[in-house]
């Protein structure tokens, strides 16, 4: 209850400094803090306050509340606040944190489970090439079984390159691979409407390296669960 | 984007993006510090005289201003020492004399005054020392907040007059600066300088596509998990999604005629090439292709969309006839030729040239199809020449990490801006 209160205080803050914001000279002394300190608490902002509708959306909106810049880190201080001022008596601030979620999450919502069958979430790719090697067959059969099973989930398949060349290039070859990705599970029986084939191209690597290492990471399709 | 989702995401990220935008009034005032490599066999030496001041601290002095950008240029051997305002420069006393001994063919002199409604006028003269006679005299009326624009333009003319070809001091590039974990959208004066930041984002933005008008930059960002399609107005900050479809939506291009814009959709098959409306309509896609198309660029005459493709098995530039659709390959040596920028007279395509594992720019003659590469770089990226076509902006990496440079046509002179930060994808405004 006292939880519940002070995220919505603490939404409500951050919004109110967000709007309140002048839209000049906002002071940004060091961006990079506030994109660093920004995500942690405003994340657990969106999922308290919205839980199920928020969807692919509460990525968005943590980011670009983040984004507010002097003005935001000024609410997060006083939010932060307002956040360690909510600890119960005997409860270390790390202990904070909402337990709301199962352990072990089951049915609709299973992929969730960090541990379970669906944590699997990323196909690899050879140079050049859109093939799933087989290796990737259980993967992508248990995402499928589960999708089917569960209609109200969505996913958006993340294609992926590595960064030598064009970004545009590499933007379709990451759509190339995604559109694999698609196919095969449409194979197995998905319908088109629970899932969006989109790229990223070499935008966002899993490995920063400059060699084969890091690339074969990053040749890849990921699948992203609406809500995640 | 069609999953059921879509109303709620859209507005969400419509607020969220009212937010961020009113923290984007901040400018960038980082130091860009810019390099020369090559230049003029005999570069041109020309005296500019610090311009004299009616009020003190007037900043920047024109004359400095003018002196860098004739100096980055290769074609120039300026001397602005400060111990030459004693000399006679006045149109009645010019003393060519005195000017000739010092070894100058040209000589600029000017002043800053005071106007109207805290106005400045800038005044300059350009004499040509060795038939000792002037070659130009202008005054322009500028906010103070215009002296380096006005400065940029006394370097464009003096350029013209010395040359006989128009310079490139005036225009302004766009380009991405990836810095701290967060991607921002920046505009600057040509040399750099002047650097504003109109969009920001933790998600990347890429490829920054002038309007023709220079008053609206479309590019692509990823903040909603997909590349989508952004159109803003430089004036006020207000930018409208252009292409949201099902898939990836990319690679914008406008038309000469600033009404249409060629993208990359991937909402009917892998990757490929439509026209939209540049106020947003139904896309019509005007090339069918089993591989991948991308990168679409419209020739100055808006009769052809050049781009790439793998439809013969490796990337390859194209084009086609944007009304009757008949493509043609453009490139044919090597397995890796992309990213395709035409001049303004469309003559020249700009484009990135894979050679021994190195990605370099090179550009082709559209006319006799002779290529030549102009870089010794590695990793070149996104070429897009300068509104005078005598120079090619691109960006490479420099001991990893993005750095933008300028290559002149022939390749003999190239310049190379730095920052602190990643800076990649720049476009110059036409």
């Amino acid at each position: 209850m006292n939880l519940r209160l002070s995220l919505a205080l603490l939404t409500s803050l951050l919004l109110a400094a967000c709007s309140d914001m002048p839209g000049k000279d906002a002071p940004i002394e060091d961006r990079g803090t506030v994109a660093k300190t920004g995500s942690a608490p405003v994340t657990d902002t969106q999922a308290g306050a919205d839980a199920s509708t928020q969807g692919l959306s509460a990525k968005a909106m943590t980011t670009t509340q983040g984004q507010a810049g002097g003005p935001g880190m000024e609410a997060r201080g006083d939010a932060q606040a307002v956040v360690e001022t909510r600890a119960l008596p005997g409860a270390a601030p790390g202990q904070a944190a909402p337990v709301e979620r199962p352990s072990a999450a089951v049915g609709a919502e299973a992929h969730k489970d960090r541990s379970g069958t669906l944590a699997d979430r990323v196909i690899y790719f050879e140079f050049d090439s859109t093939v799933i090697a087989p290796r990737f067959q259980a993967l992508l059969e248990a995402h499928a079984n589960h999708l089917k099973a569960h209609r109200e989930n969505r996913v958006i398949l993340q294609g992926h390159a590595d960064e030598r060349g064009s970004r545009e290039y590499n933007l379709a070859l990451g759509q190339r691979r995604s559109e694999s990705v698609r196919q095969a599970l449409s194979l197995l029986g998905l319908p088109d409407e629970q899932m969006e084939a989109v790229s990223m191209g070499e935008e966002k690597p899993v490995a920063e390296g400059h060699d084969e290492a890091a690339w074969q990471l990053n040749r890849r399709v990921e699948i992203l669960y609406q809500g995640e | 984007m069609s999953l059921p989702i879509t109303p709620f995401l859209r507005h969400t990220v419509q607020l969220a993006w009212a937010l961020l935008l009113l923290a984007l009034s901040v400018g960038t005032q980082a130091a860009m510090t810019i390099e020369i490599v090559g230049g003029a066999a005999r570069p041109i030496p020309v005296a500019i005289v610090p311009f004299a001041l009616q009020a003190a601290g007037v900043v920047p002095d024109p004359a400095q201003v003018v002196a860098a950008d004739l100096n980055r240029s290769g074609f120039f051997k300026v001397d602005n020492r400060p111990e030459l305002a004693a000399l006679p420069t006045r149109p009645e006393d010019v003393g060519f004399a005195t000017w000739r001994a010092k070894g100058v063919d040209a000589l600029v002199s000017g002043q800053v005054l005071y106007e109207a409604q805290g106005r400045l006028e800038v005044r300059f003269r350009l004499y040509d020392v060795v038939r000792q006679q002037q070659l130009a005299a202008l005054s322009l009326i500028v906010p103070p907040s215009g002296l380096r624009a006005a400065a940029h333009r006394i370097a464009d003319i003096i350029h013209e007059k010395l040359l006989g070809e128009p310079g490139n001091y005036s225009g302004r590039i766009a380009y991405i600066l990836k810095q701290n974990g967060w991607y921002e959208l920046q505009v600057a004066d040509a040399d750099s300088q002047n650097a504003f930041t109109v969009a920001r984002s933790p998600e990347p933005i890429i490829s920054p596509a002038w309007s023709p008008d220079g008053s609206q930059l479309a590019y692509v960002s990823f903040e909603r998990k997909k590349p989508i399609v952004y159109v803003q107005n430089l004036a006020d900050g207000v930018r409208r999604v252009l292409a949201n479809f099902r898939g990836s939506n990319s690679a914008p291009a406008w038309s000469p005629d600033g009404r249409q814009v060629a993208l990359t959709l991937s909402k009917d098959a892998v990757s490929q090439i439509y026209l939209l409306d540049a106020q947003g309509s139904t896309p019509r896609r005007i090339a069918q292709s089993a591989g991948l198309d991308t990168e679409p660029t419209f020739s100055p005459d808006g009769q052809w969309l050049y781009f790439t493709s793998d439809r013969g098995g490796s990337p390859q530039i194209y084009r086609i006839a944007v009304n009757d659709g008949t493509a043609q390959r453009i490139t044919f040596e090597g397995g890796y030729n992309v990213s395709p920028a035409i001049s303004p007279d469309g003559r020249l395509m700009a484009y990135i040239h894979r050679r021994d594992g190195r990605f370099q720019v090179a550009v082709m003659d559209l006319q006799t199809r002779q290529t030549q590469v102009l870089t010794d770089t590695a990793y070149d990226e996104s070429p897009s020449f300068a509104p005078n076509g005598r120079a090619i902006l691109y960006a490479t990496l420099v001991q990893g990490r993005g750095v933008l440079a300028t290559v002149s046509v022939d390749g003999r002179i190239r310049q190379r801006l730095s920052q602190s930060g990643d800076l990649r994808e720049p476009n110059w405004a036409p």
